[in-house]
């Protein structure tokens, strides 16, 4: 079924699409029928600047199974580039109300 | 068999609230009246495949519209579109049934139009056929291609864009309805087909319903996995023998 569940997460940082790299504010993340892939359903994140109102967005589109790797790895990353790194997150990611 | 002349292309309608729209119209160059056909595009937006079904109409002798559900939210390509009106969460039901309305008007002003005018949708627009075939202007046949979510379960699922589930118009249908299902669809699942049919047999509506065993969701979508082709073809046989039987009656 075609639905309108839509996750939207605040995020602070740019992403590179067709015109090169802009900001994005919010991760607009689904999973429902693909546009492209070719998977009966698949989990879709599309990357916007909802402040400026901007028609961009940076697009994927992932079957489930490739999403769930791609968090392990995403939260992977972050462990061991933050210890690598020896850092605390940002003051502007903190005061970010990430739902 | 012969294969009559066709024309394609865009037009703009008249939809909710006066507002002009964009459409994908299709119809036989043959001379005489025909009936009409409004296609309801799925949630993913107003694609390649809404002109095709409409051609695929014009082909068999019927004028077709699909309106532009997402013309507010363009231009732009169609996924890019879609995106935006999912984000904000999705189109109200009260302007689709006003866009589709328009784009009915705008079938039925044409110098070619016999009168008759049916409604066919997919997915999402398979709902918002059942929607518009109980509260909207007049339509004389509705084909509801595995819409789901016309019966809800789930409260959360009823928004300020979609307020109302349509099995609670059921009531006020005023045209036969032609169901087309797969048994391995979630959404509407068998369940939620047979409580509609329950519904409809209830209130002394005239339908019918095909299920399709080895068949889900989309199953007529041939550039998905999920197509499947026996089904599929005997599907588009049900909606033209169906149109045939409503649309062309004296």
């Amino acid at each position: 079924m075609c639905t309108y569940i839509n996750e939207k997460a605040r995020i602070f940082g740019s992403a590179k699409g067709p015109s090169g790299w802009v900001k994005v504010d919010t991760a607009n993340v689904y999973f429902d029928h693909p546009y492209h892939a070719p998977l009966d359903h698949a989990l879709g994140i599309d990357f916007v600047d909802e402040s400026s109102g901007s028609p961009q967005r940076v697009a994927v589109e992932i079957s489930a199974e490739s999403a769930r790797r791609l968090v392990a790895k995403i939260l992977a990353a972050l462990e061991s580039g933050e210890a690598a790194h020896a850092i605390e997150p940002e003051p502007t990611e903190m005061a970010l109300d990430v739902r | 068999m012969t294969y009559e002349g066709l024309i394609g292309g865009e037009v703009e309608f008249t939809g909710h609230n006066g507002d002009t729209g964009n459409a994908y119209h299709a119809r036989p160059t043959a001379e005489g009246r025909v009936p009409g056909v409004v296609v309801i595009h799925h949630a993913p937006g107003w694609d390649e495949w809404c002109a095709e079904v409409c051609r695929k109409f014009a082909q068999h002798g019927y004028a077709a519209i699909a309106p532009n559900l997402y013309f507010r939210d363009g231009p732009g390509a169609p996924d890019d579109v879609a995106a935006k009106v999912r984000a904000r969460g999705g189109v109200p039901d009260d302007q689709v049934v006003g866009d589709v309305n328009g784009a009915a008007r705008w079938l039925r002003a044409q110098d070619n139009s016999s009168g008759k005018v049916g409604v066919i949708g997919f997915c999402s627009g398979g709902r918002q056929t059942y929607l518009v075939a109980c509260v909207g202007e007049g339509f004389d046949a509705a084909v509801n291609c595995w819409g789901g979510n016309v019966v809800v379960d789930d409260p959360s699922l009823l928004t300020p864009q979609r307020p109302v589930a349509p099995i609670e118009y059921t009531a006020t249908l005023s045209c036969p309805v032609l169901g087309l299902f797969g048994n391995d669809d979630p959404n509407p699942s068998p369940e939620h087909v047979n409580r509609l049919e329950a519904a409809l047999k209830e209130h002394g509506k005239v339908y019918e319903f095909h299920r399709y065993d080895g068949a889900g969701h989309a199953f007529m979508s041939w550039y998905r996995p999920h197509y499947r082709v026996e089904q599929s073809n005997d599907a588009w046989k049900k909606v033209l023998d169906f149109y045939g039987r409503v649309l062309r009656a004296a």
